[in-house]
């Protein structure tokens, strides 16, 4: 006799899907925000299996900060090809020249908030109605209150304590000119889920996520990748070491990990038995206790 | 972890004092749930706030507001996964100016746990968690009598809360209750077994929330399927190809099923049930699949797919159980959009027929107004037909929001009776 309940990863994509079929159904120019990461990876995988045998109803969108691992720009831009879907590219450093934003200052200078103002730019240049992120709840104490389908008003803000409850499965994603949603369909996800499920379907990453030798320096507790973006300090010392990432981001921020996991099974081994959190190697993440929350408020991913 | 691990979603209502954060913490904590990036974050913050040792309640603060104020506002979202299930929790803040957000986070649970203060018993509160677990037909409840260290660990103290407890839920829809003697700032009966507690013959919170039987929380009987979206790829390999996209309500389907779609009532059989991974023989709740028909029928998103020997009402006049979310209070009749399973339609409240006095539980005649956290029993007409089930019977057509047009906000949630 067969079962009829669903394993928890069955569950999660069943979710997940559901999700993204509302955001088709309920807004009119939907776009999924990639970024090369696995987060983002996975969210377009399951837009294909939310469509098939259509094709994923959506453009990618990504926020170029400039700062890219090479690796990231490849797989991009193969995965484009291989859906034949549509790419937007909001771009920092046309936000810089543009002079909408200016950049940061300092050793520990970094793109990422500037990313802010080109993404809330592409959202309105490109009138989309509602931005489907890969973000989780899991990942951060402010992402732990954010709804499937979350607001935004017409500045791109997040009012966290002014947010509409959402009951059931009954998504509202109504909203005037101007404003837009943010939809979230992996919420309910966490790291290990994700890596489980990418090794379930053995979904393509970058090679940035598995075991390679690279060109490193030791900072804020993380190798950080040689880059020419990198100013090292006096103190400083490049070394070559076999790591990998455990997110992605810029180059000048994400750190790596010592590791030898070069397969899927060796990564989701090595990511079971973590005793720090994924983002405890972001800098981004470090700056203070609210800097997420800071962050998404002003309209951040 | 094993293929058939299940996902149990459970919601803790609890108030500051009675130790709700620290029951997550050490859930978490025992458990080997938490980092050490954010155990030492804890740490770091219990020394600035002067607390001996870790304060694991801290775990669960999340936005900077609640941070400062040391409470829950809104609801949080926490996960943990052990060998045999994951777990994820809907933590609600339990005080009465947030009964909206312990029913938003009770609307998805398989379990509601509820703590009683060993030194205090049931009280007023109390009663209001218990009433939200049944008015939100939570299949399972657990009460978490906590702070049995407090009292000596006395079983006579728990059996004396057990009966008070029993006394609230006989005149409620509570089918599943457990009851567990706990002390969460030590530890006892959380994770593992109470040392202080032999006369506790039942198991731990853990083990019962890793064993307990939950593949019939969702109904299998009824054949719900509400159509989301319909895909028509148009592409060389797909010329014809019509799905009808969605998330099976209830019940189970497969090809060659007698169906009938609503409200139209055109009938037809299923031909295919498909997925990327091919076609399938049969699809239960809560899968996502498309399903397409022998006959060519105009169906559209709001329309809902069911067995054609068992269907759900087709009703413009609908009585629910309202919970009333907005800070503005419900205009009297106001008309207001309506949102369904997929289904988007007008509505306006008719009637109130009676209040729920949240405190007493008793209801109350003769006051109209429908105001933040009240629930009431109301009357709604709707413009066109719902196909609805009972919530009692199925949580997914049995429910349904309200939204108001001026703001757009979500502002009731109704449970069909």
């Amino acid at each position: 006799m067969s079962k009829y309940y669903l394993n928890y990863l069955d569950e999660l994509e069943s979710e997940a899907i559901y999700v993204l079929r509302e955001v088709w159904a309920q807004f009119e120019n939907p776009v999924i925000l990639f970024s090369g990461g696995k987060d983002s990876i996975l969210v377009t995988h399951l837009a294909k299996k939310a469509f098939y045998p259509s094709k994923i109803p959506f453009p990618l969108m990504h926020v170029d900060t400039g700062h890219n691992f090479p690796e990231t720009i490849k797989f991009r831009d193969d995965i484009i090809k291989d859906l034949g879907a549509k790419l937007i590219v909001g771009s920092v450093q046309e936000s810089i020249d543009d002079g909408r934003v200016a950049e940061e200052k300092g050793k520990n200078a970094t793109r990422n908030a500037l990313q802010i103002t080109t993404l809330l730019d592409a959202i309105e240049s490109n009138k989309i109605d509602c931005a489907i992120g890969g973000g989780r709840r899991d990942e951060e104490k402010a992402r732990a209150k954010e709804r499937f389908f979350s607001h935004r008003d017409d500045f791109g803000q997040w009012d966290p304590k002014n947010q509409r409850p959402e009951l059931w499965n009954i998504f509202n994603g109504k909203h005037f000119e101007g404003e837009h949603f943010r939809a979230f369909p992996i919420s309910n996800w966490t790291e290990m889920d994700v890596w489980n499920y990418i090794k379930r379907e053995n979904i393509a990453i970058p090679s940035l996520y598995y075991a390679h030798e690279r060109e490193v320096v030791w900072r804020q507790d993380a190798w950080i990748p040689n880059s020419e973006f990198l100013v090292l300090e006096d103190h400083e010392e490049i070394v070559t070491k076999k790591i990998r990432f455990r997110t992605l981001g810029d180059i000048t921020i994400t750190g790596g990990i010592e590791s030898d996991a070069d397969t899927l099974e060796k990564i989701a081994d090595e990511v079971s038995g973590m005793r720090q959190t994924e983002r405890g190697n972001r800098s981004d993440d470090k700056r203070s206790e609210s800097a997420m929350e800071d962050r998404k408020r002003q309209g951040y991913f | 972890m094993l293929d058939n691990n299940q996902l149990l979603r459970f919601t803790t209502a609890g108030s500051v004092d009675d130790g709700k954060s620290t029951l997550i913490g050490r859930l978490l904590y025992d458990s080997k749930s938490i980092f050490e990036d954010q155990l030492e974050s804890i740490e770091n913050t219990s020394k600035k706030k002067g607390h001996d040792g870790v304060d694991l309640a801290l775990f669960t603060d999340g936005l900077r507001d609640e941070r400062e104020q040391g409470i829950t506002i809104d609801v949080a979202y926490r996960y943990f996964t052990t060998p045999k299930r994951k777990f994820i929790i809907a933590d609600t803040p339990g005080h009465i100016q947030y009964t909206r957000n312990m029913v938003t986070g009770a609307s998805t649970a398989n379990v509601a746990t509820i703590l009683i203060d060993a030194r205090h018993g049931v009280i007023e509160q109390t009663k209001r968690h218990a009433f939200i677990a049944s008015l939100l037909q939570i299949p399972h409840v657990i009460v978490c009598i906590n702070k049995m260290d407090l009292v000596d660990f006395s079983e006579d103290v728990f059996n004396n809360i057990v009966s008070q407890f029993e006394e609230i839920a006989s005149k409620l829809l509570i089918k599943d209750v457990r009851f567990i003697p706990m002390s969460a700032l030590l530890g006892d009966n959380v994770v593992n077994r109470s040392e202080n507690m032999s006369w506790y013959q039942g198991a731990p919170m853990l083990h019962i929330l890793e064993t307990m039987h939950i593949s019939s929380d969702i109904n299998k009987v009824d054949g719900r399927f509400p159509v989301q979206t319909v895909l028509r790829p148009q592409s060389d390999d797909f010329r014809d190809y019509r799905g009808y996209a969605g998330r099976i309500s209830s019940g189970i389907f497969r090809p060659g099923d007698d169906v009938t779609v609503m409200p139209s009532g055109f009938n037809s059989k299923i031909k295919s049930i498909d997925t990327l991974e091919g076609s399938l023989e049969e699809a239960f709740a809560p899968m996502s699949v498309s399903i397409t028909l022998e006959d060519d029928i105009d169906i559209s998103r709001g329309d809902m797919i069911v067995r054609s020997n068992n269907k759900p009402e087709a009703s413009q006049d609908i009585e629910v159980m309202l919970c009333w979310l907005n800070n503005d209070a419900a205009k009297p009749r106001a008309k207001y959009s309506i949102r369904h399973t997929s289904n988007d339609q007008k509505a306006m409240i008719k009637e109130v027929i009676y209040k729920i006095d949240i405190e007493t539980l008793d209801r109350v005649s003769g006051d109209d107004s429908l105001n933040m956290n009240d629930i009431s029993k109301v009357k709604i007409r709707t413009t066109k037909p719902l196909m609805i089930d009972s919530y009692r019977e199925n949580r997914t057509t049995g429910s349904l929001i309200l939204v108001d047009d001026a703001t757009n906000e979500t502002v009731a949630a109704g449970m069909i009776i």
